[in-house]
């Protein structure tokens, strides 16, 4: 051990900068979980409204008072944006890759500590603007959270799309530039600032997704911005870029000439590596947490590397099969649903190794690892609709209904977040330095996996019975009042799953102050982060790099003298 | 010993994070390349609505595109191709350590930077003038129609190349006030003296920016004003 110089590693004194303005990867990885944390419930009450709404349409809610139809469009426009920008896209990423991914590869901090704090209070920003349409005249836009034109792109289409549907643009926008700084520190992160002997091969799957969905934001962000910017202009500019001859109200619009499909092809280009985006990085957890709690290496290392890659090249030419609706040749739908069931493949073999890794191993229950299980039996439940979804021809029967619904809430929705619950309750630890209750973590478990497969398994039905998505209303319909009963048990099981929620939020805010003292290496999992002190020193390994000489998955070595090599261990390196 | 000292001598210019200047310069300059891919994507929506549109469109393409001027179009390339080679020589000035050599060039290349901003202008009040800026004012009727659209051309269409063009000019335009921005901050480093041969990154990924913004006007100056350049008869 070597003496550090005083100089190197001062951690920064004062409140505002060591929690508010901080520098510090950790630091900056608790205010995205903290910031996702807020969405989450924001976006979890408007569910709620809306699934209120639907089996009592007359009830008077508070807050929103008697919700129009116009109104209910405004909850889903508003539950879809928040969930999918402001916690699916910045939890796991923002959030658990920002404060591990750097621990994980044996880095004192991420490559730009300024960019990373400016990408998490760019964050902040456009959350505060998009929670401001709420407030404004018209109240929150109605096109939905893909922002479809001409809906988006006219100020007279409807009673949101006045100023809220600026700034629901303006708020996309600002997210765009705050990810893509992100995601640009992730790349040079995981490319620059390794430990000695962390070949890419030997890193954690967790950094390897990371770093698959920093490559997928960089390239799909870019796009998403500058599709944003045009409709600005549309908007309040005059241009038509997505406008075609257009009568509202028996009144002939200004614009014309432009293509709505233009729009839906630059939003899905970006929409689809968003949703690997949410739930890559889930499935790191998930490969991290089996092998840890399987007591086994992950069976087949690099063919998890490849398929996680595969999934990002694939997931950048499927965006067709968003638009199967929207009227497309048959030859590019064609191609589309071609690759999209390809995904199917490295999907395949995620799953398999998953099963391969706890096969014959003598599992630990512990929360995590039920989580973990809980991410992979979603993952299936909900992958499985996807082959239906890609055939263009079933797809034009099952798109507009709650099919689909049931499908990406599954798998990008509940899925992604399950991966978050099992990294909350297997890092909480080292974040903290105290356990999570084991019990009530249990507890949580049961209730929200049998919840959430209460809410969405239904949904499959209620599609195939033809109920339409985006409809206020089912009563004064009389095909779809006799799914009423289905509908009212969806309902029932929100509100289980929902108050089942604060049994997690009381659990983390009384663990992080009563919970019992975690040791260093609570789970006696291998990588870096177990390595270090509980919670990590400001530089992460108090003034030392660490050196790497294992892969990160070497439990039930023979001959070892415990069942798990760290990967800084020196001995043992002969053998291997 | 599994651990070993990061502790090591460095300049000041060594952020504490980084166990090399090697390592702090491969980093910034992979965080520029990275930067400037999303910069290709974010341009690339809008060249894929070009793509279109201009398929879609051809005859109200050719005629806005021969209302542009030519000749100013044709000095500003000039112009930020000049402002490049100042830039490429900045940095080989920088590396060999030529404070004075290096402040002049930027300033050469400040001004370059500049004089294209002012001959952008130029031309978009000329466009001011003849009503094709997008919006209600908008008039396409005294454009020259291409002789082979036997049926005129569609203002709402011309509309949309003119929103093109100033998208994306505009756009490219930010990207150089930015870039003077950026140039202007190294200028007062270099007056400084903090480049030296052996700590010069700034000056590198600033010059990769411009390089960068300079490419995108290389594909815009073709695509916006040379189609159907062809002698009119």
């Amino acid at each position: 051990m070597v003496a550090q110089d005083a100089h190197a590693h001062a951690a920064p004194q004062g409140f505002i900068r060591k929690y508010i303005f901080s520098l510090d990867h950790k630091v900056i990885g608790i205010q995205y979980i903290l910031l996702a944390l807020t969405a989450v419930f924001v976006g979890m009450f408007l569910s709620l409204l809306m699934r209120i709404h639907m089996i009592w349409p007359t009830a008077v809610l508070p807050l929103v008072g008697e919700i129009k139809p116009e109104t209910y469009l405004s909850l889903l426009t508003m539950h879809g944006t928040i969930m999918v920008f402001f916690v699916l896209t910045t939890a796991p990423q923002g959030g658990f890759g920002n404060y591990f991914l750097p621990i994980q590869i044996g880095a004192p901090d991420m490559a730009f500590p300024v960019l990373n704090m400016l990408s998490f209070w760019t964050t902040f920003v456009a959350f505060v603007v998009m929670l401001a349409a709420f407030f404004v005249t018209g109240g929150a836009p109605l096109h939905g959270w893909t922002g479809y034109a001409p809906l988006s792109a006219l100020q007279s289409a409807g009673p949101g799309e006045q100023l809220g549907a600026d700034l629901w643009i303006t708020s996309i926008a600002i997210f765009c530039i705050a990810s893509l700084m992100g995601a640009l520190n992730f790349i040079t992160t995981t490319l620059d600032l390794r430990a000695k002997g962390m070949t890419m091969m030997r890193m954690p799957l967790t950094v390897w997704a990371w770093f698959i969905t920093a490559i997928l934001g960089l390239l799909a962000f870019g796009v998403l911005l500058s599709a944003g910017i045009l409709l600005l202009l549309d908007r309040n500019l005059g241009t038509s870029f997505y406008v075609p001859l257009v009568v509202v109200n028996g009144q002939v619009m200004g614009h014309k000439g432009g293509s709505p499909l233009l729009w839906q092809h630059l939003f899905w280009f970006f929409g689809h590596p968003e949703v690997y985006i949410a739930i890559l990085p889930g499935m790191g957890v998930a490969s991290q947490l089996l092998s840890t709690f399987a007591r086994k290496p992950i069976f087949g290392y690099k063919a998890m590397v490849y398929a996680i890659m595969a999934i990002g090249i694939l997931g950048f030419v499927v965006w067709g099969h968003h638009m199967f609706m929207s009227g497309m040749s048959p030859y590019s739908a064609f191609a589309f649903s071609i690759m999209t069931m390809a995904i199917g493949v490295p999907s395949a073999i995620k799953t398999f190794n998953w099963l391969g890794t706890i096969y014959k191993s003598r599992v630990r229950f512990h929360t995590p690892m039920l989580y973990a299980i809980g991410f992979v039996s979603l993952f299936v439940s909900g992958g499985l609709s996807g082959p239906f979804l890609a055939q263009p021809v079933l797809d034009i029967p099952l798109h507009d209904t709650a099919f689909v619904v049931a499908h990406f809430h599954l798998i990008m929705g509940v899925a992604a977040i399950f991966g978050m619950f099992a990294a909350t309750y297997y890092w909480f630890p080292k974040m903290f330095g105290r356990m999570m209750n084991e019990r009530w973590g249990r507890i949580h478990f049961v209730l929200t996996l049998i919840g959430t497969y209460s809410i969405f398994m239904p949904m499959h039905y209620l599609g195939m019975a033809a109920q339409p998505r985006r409809y206020s209303q089912f009563t004064e319909v009389a095909y779809l009042s006799n799914l009423m009963p289905l509908n009212r048990f969806i309902t029932y099981a929100a509100f289980i799953t929902i108050g089942a929620q604060f049994i997690f939020v009381i659990n983390l805010f009384w663990s992080m102050f009563k919970g019992p003292k975690a040791s260093d290496n609570p789970w006696e999992a291998t990588t870096l982060e177990w390595t270090t002190a509980t919670p990590p020193p400001h530089d992460n390994f108090g003034g030392h790099t660490p050196v790497v000489y294992h892969g990160p998955y070497e439990y039930g070595v023979p001959g070892a003298p415990k069942d798990y090599v760290m990967q800084t261990d020196p001995a043992g390196v002969a053998a291997h | 010993m599994s651990d070993s000292p990061i502790a090591v001598e460095h300049g000041p210019e060594l952020r504490h994070h980084f166990a090399s200047v090697e390592q702090q310069r491969d980093a910034a300059s992979l965080g520029m390349w990275l930067f400037l891919a999303t910069e290709i994507m974010f341009f690339g929506g809008m060249f894929c609505a070009y793509l279109i549109y201009r398929m879609w469109y051809f005859n109200e393409f050719a005629a806005g595109s021969r209302s542009l001027n030519l000749k100013w179009g044709t000095i500003n390339t000039i112009v930020l191709i000049c402002s490049s080679l100042t830039v490429a020589l900045g940095v080989r000035a920088a590396q060999m350590g030529k404070r004075k050599l290096l402040v002049i060039l930027l300033i050469l290349t400040i001004v370059f930077g500049l004089a294209f901003l002012g001959i952008k202008g130029i031309e978009w009040h000329e466009k001011y003038e003849h009503h094709h800026i997008p919006g209600a004012s908008f008039d396409a009727t005294a454009l020259e129609k291409p002789p082979y659209s036997n049926g005129g051309i569609d203002p709402s269409h011309e509309q949309i190349y003119f929103s093109l063009y100033f998208a994306m000019t505009g756009l490219h335009a930010l990207h150089m006030i930015i870039g003077v921005g950026i140039f202007a901050f190294l200028l007062f480093h270099a007056w400084k003296g903090r480049y030296t041969p052996q700590y010069n990154t700034p000056i590198e990924i600033g010059g990769l920016y411009w390089h960068f913004v300079d490419i995108v006007w290389i594909y815009l100056f073709p695509l916006l004003y040379l189609i159907d350049r062809k002698p009119l008869g």
